[in-house]
């Protein structure tokens, strides 16, 4: 057999058949399910009188809609409430299990699917999210459907699926001192642009992202879709198996899964459609400017002009952004001033984020010109975090510290920018209105994020004044 | 599903590139739990005011895109989140096509799922489609195509005619409205074969 990549390996293994004249169906072993994108796919089911396949395989959480306040209070939206209330009543009928609002291993799809060892190498996972990519990082083909191939993989337990070509995203070089797995990503996003890996699966490689822990990793791959990814991958290594190991879905013959795991890796010589290779020594803290995560810029640079584009649909787009986002060419970028600061999403919500970010603000407040949240990506994280005493850093500091769920990353529930607010955001997503019509996002890393809402304006974490109490 | 055939309408032209799928159709419209009804969100931030009447600054607004069926746009259209609300949306709205050099991967898929076709041409295909789609607007008039899914062509009355590809098992799909669902369940022996292979119990009365 020729060499293989990672994509190769696990493609290989789900191909169920390719009927002449069709596409091939592709088995999926992990179905996750959200509020936002299922119920219309139940719906269908109930129409055509069919069942969900494999109930065993599909898990489902409420996320995007919940408040991140109270939880013994009612939901106040009473659409929200009726989204979340369906997708209870759909996981009864079909006998999905469901971790609820009340449910302590609650939390955002893409947090709770690792952390409970539902996510394992070798696997296909999707959801109706496209954020999915994030479960690469273990090693697994994981992307984002729509709510007809949803229903599609409950009544069937496959999707119709072409191969994705496969694109070898290699970083060289060790990370440099105050540079993120976010800030990584975001730089590989700019080079990339928002359309560079259409059509594609990325493997992000070298020794950059080999000596990231797996939680980096999960940043990492969470944001291949802002590169127009169909997915992103990372080989698993010992820094997967011990991170899974002792998991509540882990697989019981825990050793004898870690030897056919460790076959899983892109055989020597193994060729990709396409191959792009970075310096991690190039990465500088990142800040994006503009309303698409491609508009990024180092925290030592300036607001980019138009005409510094040389391609008209990338000066236009420049123009659009900076006019949206209140900004103009020249500006540097520490000296824009912040109204918000959210630290969370699926992309930097985990127990490593909080920490990175509480080591910033230990010892300082929060601007009196800022409004800043703490959002955890799930319950395990919030419990873990309030045993580390993260929860009191923040609060002392300022921060609003609250219930897990997607937030402020897409404002489904009522936490959301008001027009004209600018906002320091950990998510993944800058697009106009994002987080509130009108609003102004910049992406950035947890320690960055920290960082501004304590200066109350961004600021170079590299030289960032840590005061270590703790 | 809707089958896609052939279709002739007048053409919305959006001149933006990286339209994202929170644009088609924002957030706090995705929480109807029925597939009907997103039409009257399509674009939202963008086509009203503050105060909620139309704008008239945006393209979709524009007498001479009234009606349109066919929306014509720049690179990566549909980026973003995979929310299929942004298909339904535009195929409530009255669209049956979208026109641009390159849709993002989910949403092209989307599409497929829906009876909505979409068209990938040249950069400078669509380039040409814009300078003909204003100069027909300028002089107050709207511009109409004529799409062909069975012969994969697109032209219009004055000469522009261009061929494009779509994969052939969409195609076959779109062109007879075929249920996806129904079509993989008749492969439910070899489902069922792969499951057993792979060491899983087998599925109870699955068909």
């Amino acid at each position: 057999m020729p060499p293989r990549t990672l994509l190769d390996k696990i493609w290989d293994n789900h191909v169920v058949c390719t009927p002449p004249g069709e596409l091939p169906l592709l088995y999926i072993d992990r179905h996750l399910v959200h509020e936002v994108t299922s119920p219309q796919a139940f719906e269908g089911l109930r129409l055509a009188g069919r069942k969900v396949r494999r109930p065993e395989a599909t898990f489902a959480t409420p996320d995007h809609n919940v408040p991140t306040t109270d939880r013994r209070l009612p939901i106040a939206d009473p659409v929200s409430k009726q989204q979340i209330d369906t997708l209870r009543a759909n996981c009864h009928q079909f006998g999905v299990r469901l971790f609820d609002l009340g449910d302590a291993d609650q939390g955002i799809v893409h947090v709770i699917g690792p952390e409970l060892g539902i996510t394992q190498p070798g696997m296909t996972i999707v959801c109706g999210d496209s954020h999915t990519a994030t479960h690469g990082a273990l090693g697994a083909l994981a992307f984002g459907i729509g709510t007809s191939e949803v229903e599609h993989v409950l009544a069937t337990q496959t999707l119709r699926q072409a191969k994705p070509k496969s694109l070898e995203v290699r970083v060289d070089g060790r990370l440099p001192a105050g540079v993120t797995a976010k800030d990584i990503v975001l730089f590989l996003i700019g080079r990339l642009s928002t359309e560079g890996g259409s059509g594609h699966v990325i493997e992000y490689t070298g020794e950059c992202i080999r000596s990231l822990g797996m939680e980096e990793r999960m940043t990492i791959c969470n944001m291949s879709i802002e590169a127009g990814a169909r997915a992103g991958m990372i080989a698993p290594d010992a820094i997967t198996f011990d991170y899974l190991r002792g998991r509540d879905f882990a697989p019981r013959d825990f050793e004898r899964a870690v030897a056919a795991w460790e076959r899983l890796s892109s055989d020597p010589g193994a060729a990709y459609d396409r191959v792009e290779v970075f310096q991690a020594a190039d990465v500088v803290p990142q800040v994006t400017w503009g309303t698409n995560p491609a508009q990024v810029v180092g925290i030592d640079a300036t607001v980019p002009a138009p005409d510094s584009f040389s391609d008209p649909n990338d000066r236009s787009s420049a123009a659009r952004a900076l006019d949206y986002m209140g900004l103009v060419g020249g500006t540097p970028i520490t000296s824009i001033p912040l109204d918000r600061v959210f630290i969370g999403s699926c992309t930097n919500s985990r127990i490593e984020d909080l920490r990175a970010a509480a080591r910033v603000v230990q010892g300082y407040r929060v601007a009196p010109t800022v409004s800043a949240m703490v959002v955890p990506g799930s319950g395990r994280v919030k419990r873990q975090a309030e045993e580390e005493g993260l929860d009191q850093v923040f609060r002392t500091a300022g921060f609003d510290w609250r219930e897990a769920g997607c937030s402020m990353c897409l404002g489904m529930n009522p936490d959301i920018l008001t027009p004209g607010q600018r906002c320091a955001s950990t998510s993944n997503r800058n697009f106009e209105g994002r987080q509130g019509k009108g609003g102004r996002t910049h992406l950035v890393s947890p320690a960055m994020a920290a960082a501004a809402a304590v200066s109350g304006h961004f600021v170079d974490i590299r030289s960032w004044n840590y005061k270590e109490s703790r | 599903m809707q089958p896609f055939t052939t279709h002739t309408g007048i053409v919305a032209p959006l001149d933006r590139a990286n339209v994202d799928t929170d644009q088609i159709i924002p957030k706090q419209f995705l929480k109807r739990i029925e597939r009907t009804g997103f039409g009257q969100f399509l674009f939202f931030d963008w086509r009203f005011l503050p105060d909620g009447t139309l704008d008239p600054a945006f393209e979709l607004n524009a007498p001479t895109a009234a009606g349109g069926s066919i929306l014509l746009a720049r690179r990566n259209f549909g980026c973003g989140s995979s929310r299929e609300h942004a298909p339904w949306a535009l195929a409530d709205y009255g669209f049956r096509a979208v026109i641009a050099p390159t849709f993002a991967d989910i949403f092209f898929n989307n599409c497929l799922q829906n009876g909505m076709l979409p068209i990938r041409l040249s950069e400078e295909d669509v380039a040409e489609l814009f300078r003909r789609t204003t100069a027909a607007n300028a002089a107050g008039e709207s511009y109409q195509l004529h799409v062909d899914l069975r012969e994969c062509t697109v032209r219009d009355d004055a000469g522009f005619a261009r061929s494009f590809t779509v994969d052939p098992f969409r195609r076959q799909c779109l062109l007879e409205g075929l249920d996806d669902i129904g079509l993989s369940l008749r492969h439910v022996d070899q489902i069922a074969a792969w499951e057993a292979g792979h060491g899983l119990p087998p599925v109870a009365g699955s068909r």
